[in-house]
């Protein structure tokens, strides 16, 4: 047994692999797109996830790479005047038009001709699925040679938690206090930008999370081998906007990923092709307990019925894109069309 | 990015993006009033420490493996399988690691009862590792490619006797040897190995490979002085101008018990038979074999006597299976083997067979053949019959007589029933205290008599080889210091690394590769060693297996989790990482996120 190790590909690196078999992150001179003396939070999902999906982006382009920026945590607390963490060239213009500046950006070079510089948009899920979503469909709609790739923390967490249109149901954010039998976020509502991009019969649609370092380096390999608009959706748990400790992140994600809550999956031309099977499957409880923003849902006598609502969307999950078939630890081939999965899906399920 | 034309940098400084074809650079002494956009420098926020941000800072840390801390001998089995997982040169380095202890890795790597493997949190996952699998691979390579102990140190000029060539004087002889101290090793027997030679049947151990393993400590300069039994203790030290003696004779008389009527049947002690065959006899059994007892001398018994006669023994014992002390992969091997077992059973008496006095129905041979002072007649009938008694469990699992009874026939009885120590060389030595027939030694191994210490089965304590090396590893560190009049202080334990110090979800699933067994034919007749090696590849496997409990095994996760690279990579491969405390915000997530519970998280000083 040749190909046997230890911790198989679960773990950052191992000192027996090869080097073309470690991830990029194992390596001791990777980028660090986004370097240290950065000012997010301890913890944070959304400078980890950048500097993994980034990293890899690097990689794949040979060094050529130039990322737009929308506002948001991401680029408040890696460029406070005089200050930046960025080790590649970097813009940031407004809330709204991140993808429309990587627009700009890749017709600049298409028209100097440099096919070797490869352009990245990306923002969190507020610049993405709300603020900026016009510019992005665009983007998608044109098929202009961008990849961009949200960083999902599920609200608007540098201005103060409020919700955005990728906050779940029955969390709490500022703006969705559990008041009274209100549950906090409502129950069908928001949207599910992965199926929008997939609507869009991109060339590559894809969901990750920072728990799975070589899934999402990857993905981000197969995207960036692919031109036209391509469209990643990282998760990025958040300590301070999720109340979880901040030792919890990659575990916080790694139970959204394994209770179904948050399905991992790649679309080809509009089609799921491939999907990552849950390993250790969890229910949803054990996701919930680690996070205040659901706390309301355990204190006093509970709330058994909106727990047992998000079960059944993660079970909805878990059966629309058949992620527990399988059961083994490599990704598993699916071909589902994007009608197949709106035909089980609620409206906004997250 | 700086945009041509930054404040402060010169279009073409080093870091600016390269000139663009068709992209008119500024007329040279052309300086625009204000920037086209707010440009910051490369990785500026390197000036924003943020370590200042930490109230709590990780730690590597090197935690106690269950393995570790459940081996007798003492080995550092996690350091030693982390070595041999490299696989090629890793094998010899891996056991250079595992001799440190144990200078007997093949012998153990077959007769060891491995409470490491029991202990393994990977039995909490999956299955334990197969660690005496890989240390039997280690051993073998080692025979087989000659391999050599450490060189001993310099000479100290100070005589060591050890008195018993078992598992325990000869480890203590190698450690004793590696000090620099002249050992002297006698022992009564024709050939060294103690019960490792005499005790267990050559199929569980090839006497090859146990030659192989102590001639390599023989050659470190060891003086070996076979069939020289050590009568007066105290005579020989001054004879032989000793310093200090270690005394591990073992326990090699058998316990007895008295079967009225036994005469009839050609009654046998375990540990005599297993002796007899070590030395090349071949005795007699008859077809019909008694084995009583149910530690592991009345497996080996009775799977020698399976082996002699063609015929499949009976053990009979006075409890049930799951209270009986022989190890249940022994036992399992034996019922393979098709050895018959009669639980909660007691020989109460044995007459000629059939018998006549007992109560309940005769049945049996066809007549009465005349008893044979030589049991075995290949065609009469057995030699005795034996009275059964059944016994039942009490409430505190102690067996009490039920007054039923049965029949057994039987050509022969093995009594398998425990061994003491002959103690008779101790004579008349001031400050010995000896109790129940075992010799009492403190936490130095050292008896009530300055400079006489003792070991392995002379000593309390199970009964094991393993425990026996141990034992003399021990031993030998003690003595080391009482030659040279400073305290031993036991080395420090750490904490242990129990399975929730782990992060499993970076181990793959990967379940035991299980040693291929003989064939069970040839197992019936044959005193062919039964369980295989582990080829190279499955060995290799199994070694990687290992979670490393607790011990760094440089999988990159705290350098790829680190939200702020925080964490440094300063060496090769494999070498210890570093944090940055500059920048490290004391977030936890390396210590999460380790697999193996080697990164602990400790307040900062506020």
């Amino acid at each position: 047994m040749t190909h046997f190790y230890q911790t198989g590909t679960f773990a950052v690196g191992n000192r027996l692999l090869d080097e073309d078999a470690a991830s990029v992150q194992a390596d001791p001179a990777r980028a660090n797109s986004i370097t240290k003396g950065h000012r997010a939070c301890q913890g944070c999902g959304e400078a980890l996830g950048a500097r993994y999906a980034l990293d890899a982006a690097l990689r794949a382009s040979g060094g050529q790479l130039i990322a737009a920026n929308a506002t948001g945590c991401l680029e408040v607390f890696s460029t406070p005047f005089p200050e930046s963490s960025w080790r590649l060239p970097w813009i940031h213009s407004l809330f709204a038009n991140a993808p429309a500046v990587a627009t700009g950006i890749a017709a600049a070079l298409r028209a100097q001709g440099r096919t070797d510089i490869r352009v990245v948009g990306q923002g969190g899920d507020g610049g993405t699925v709300d603020i900026g979503l016009a510019c992005l469909s665009g983007m998608f709609e044109r098929g202009d040679d961008v990849l961009y790739i949200c960083y999902d923390n599920e609200a608007y967490m540098n201005t103060g938690v409020q919700r955005s249109a990728a906050t779940p149901p029955a969390a709490r954010t500022a703006t969705t206090e559990p008041l009274g039998t209100h549950p906090g976020n409502a129950f069908g509502q928001g949207k599910n930008l992965p199926l929008i991009a997939m609507a869009h019969e991109l060339p590559y649609v894809a969901t990750a999370t920072v728990a799975e370092l070589r899934d999402l380096e990857r993905k981000v390999e197969r995207a960036m081998q692919l031109h036209g608009a391509r469209y990643l959706h990282v998760l990025v748990p958040c300590p301070l906007g999720w109340g979880s400790a901040t030792a919890d992140t990659i575990n916080i994600a790694r139970l959204a990923k394994e209770s179904g809550l948050f399905p991992v999956f790649e679309a080809e031309d509009g089609r799921v092709v491939r999907v990552s099977p849950i390993r250790r499957q969890v229910p949803v409880e054990d996701y919930l307990r680690r996070q205040k923003r659901y706390a309301h849902l355990f204190a006093g006598a509970g709330r058994p019925d909106v727990i047992a609502q998000l079960q059944a969307s993660a079970d909805r999950n878990i059966a629309r894109f058949g992620l527990l078939a399988d059961g083994g630890e490599e990704p598993a081939e699916r071909d589902i069309g994007l009608l197949d999965v709106l035909a089980t899906s609620e409206r906004g399920a997250q | 990015m700086s945009a041509p034309g930054a404040p402060g940098h010169a279009p073409d400084a080093p870091g600016h993006a390269p000139h663009v074809p068709g992209q008119a650079r500024p007329a040279p002494g052309e300086h625009p009033e204000r920037p086209f956009a707010i440009t910051l420098d490369v990785g500026s926020s390197l000036a924003n420490r943020t370590g200042a941000w930490r109230t709590e800072r990780p730690q590597y840390v090197r935690r106690l493996p269950p393995c570790n801390n459940a081996c007798p001998a003492g080995e550092d089995i996690q350091r030693w399988l982390y070595e041999g997982e490299s696989g090629g040169e890793g094998y010899e380095r891996a056991w250079r690691v595992l001799v440190r202890e144990n200078p007997f890795p093949a012998v153990m790597g077959r007769i060891c009862y491995h409470p490491c493997e029991t202990e393994c949190n990977r039995c909490q996952l999956d299955e334990a590792v197969g660690i005496n699998s890989v240390e039997r691979f280690l051993g073998d390579e080692a025979i087989a490619r000659g391999w050599q102990l450490p060189a001993p140190g310099p000479a100290s000029g100070r005589r060591v006797l050890v008195v018993g060539a078992g598992p325990s004087g000869l480890s203590a002889a190698y450690h004793l040897a590696l000090r620099g101290h002249h050992v002297t090793v006698k022992d009564a027997a024709a050939e060294p190995g103690g019960m490792m030679r005499y005790g267990i049947p050559a199929y569980r151990l090839p006497r090859a490979v146990l030659d192989a393993e102590i001639a390599r400590i023989l050659a470190l300069g060891v003086e070996l002085r076979c069939g020289e039994r050590v009568e007066d203790l105290q005579g020989e030290l001054r004879a032989g101008h000793h310093d200090a003696a270690f005394l591990a004779v073992g326990a090699h008389v058998a316990r007895n018990v008295e079967i009225p009527g036994g005469t009839a049947a050609h009654i046998v002690d375990a540990i005599g038979l297993l002796h007899g065959l070590a030395e090349g006899e071949r005795p007699q059994l008859g077809r019909r074999v008694v084995v009583y007892g149910g530690g592991d001398t009345a497996l080996d018994a009775a799977r020698s006597a399976r082996r002699l006669t063609g015929a499949e023994p009976v053990i009979v014992y006075r409890r049930t299976r799951e209270r009986m002390p022989a190890h249940l992969e022994e036992l399992e091997q034996a019922q393979e083997e098709g050895i018959a077992f009669r639980w909660l059973s007691t020989i109460v008496a044995a007459g000629e067979g059939p018998q006549h006095d007992a109560a309940g129905s005769e049945h049996g041979a066809d007549g009465a053949g005349e008893p044979s002072s030589d049991a075995g007649e290949p065609d009469g009938g057995p030699a005795a019959t034996l009275r059964i008694e059944r016994m039942r469990l009490d409430e505190q699992g102690m067996p009490q007589p039920t007054g039923e009874y049965e029949q057994l026939d039987a050509d022969s009885v093995i009594l398998a029933l425990g061994q003491s120590s002959d103690l008779s060389l101790l004579g008349e030595l001031p400050g010995v205290c000896v109790e129940d027939g075992v010799v009492a030694v403190d936490e130095r191994m050292m008896t009530g008599h300055p400079g006489v210490f003792a070991g392995g089965d002379m000593t309390p304590g199970e009964r094991m080889a393993a425990v026996a090396i141990g034992h003399g590893r021990r031993a030998a560190r003690c003595v080391d210091g009482w030659l040279r009049g400073v305290a031993v202080e036991p080395p420090p334990r750490g904490e242990l690394a129990g399975f929730d110090a782990l992060n499993t979800w970076y181990y793959a699933d990967a379940p035991r590769t299980v040693r291929p067994l003989l064939e069970d034919v040839r197992r019936q007749s044959t005193f062919e060693e039964v369980v295989k090696g582990l080829g190279e590849d499955s060995a290799l496997f199994e070694a990687r297996r290992c979670l490393s409990c607790g011990n760094c095994f440089a999988c990159d996760n705290c350098y790829g989790v680190c939200p702020d690279n925080a964490v440094l990579k300063p060496g090769p491969p494999g070498e210890a990482y570093a944090i940055d405390l500059d920048f490290c915000k004391g977030c936890g997530m390396c210590a999460a996120e380790c697999p193996c519970g080697a990164i602990e998280m400790i307040p900062e000083e506020i």
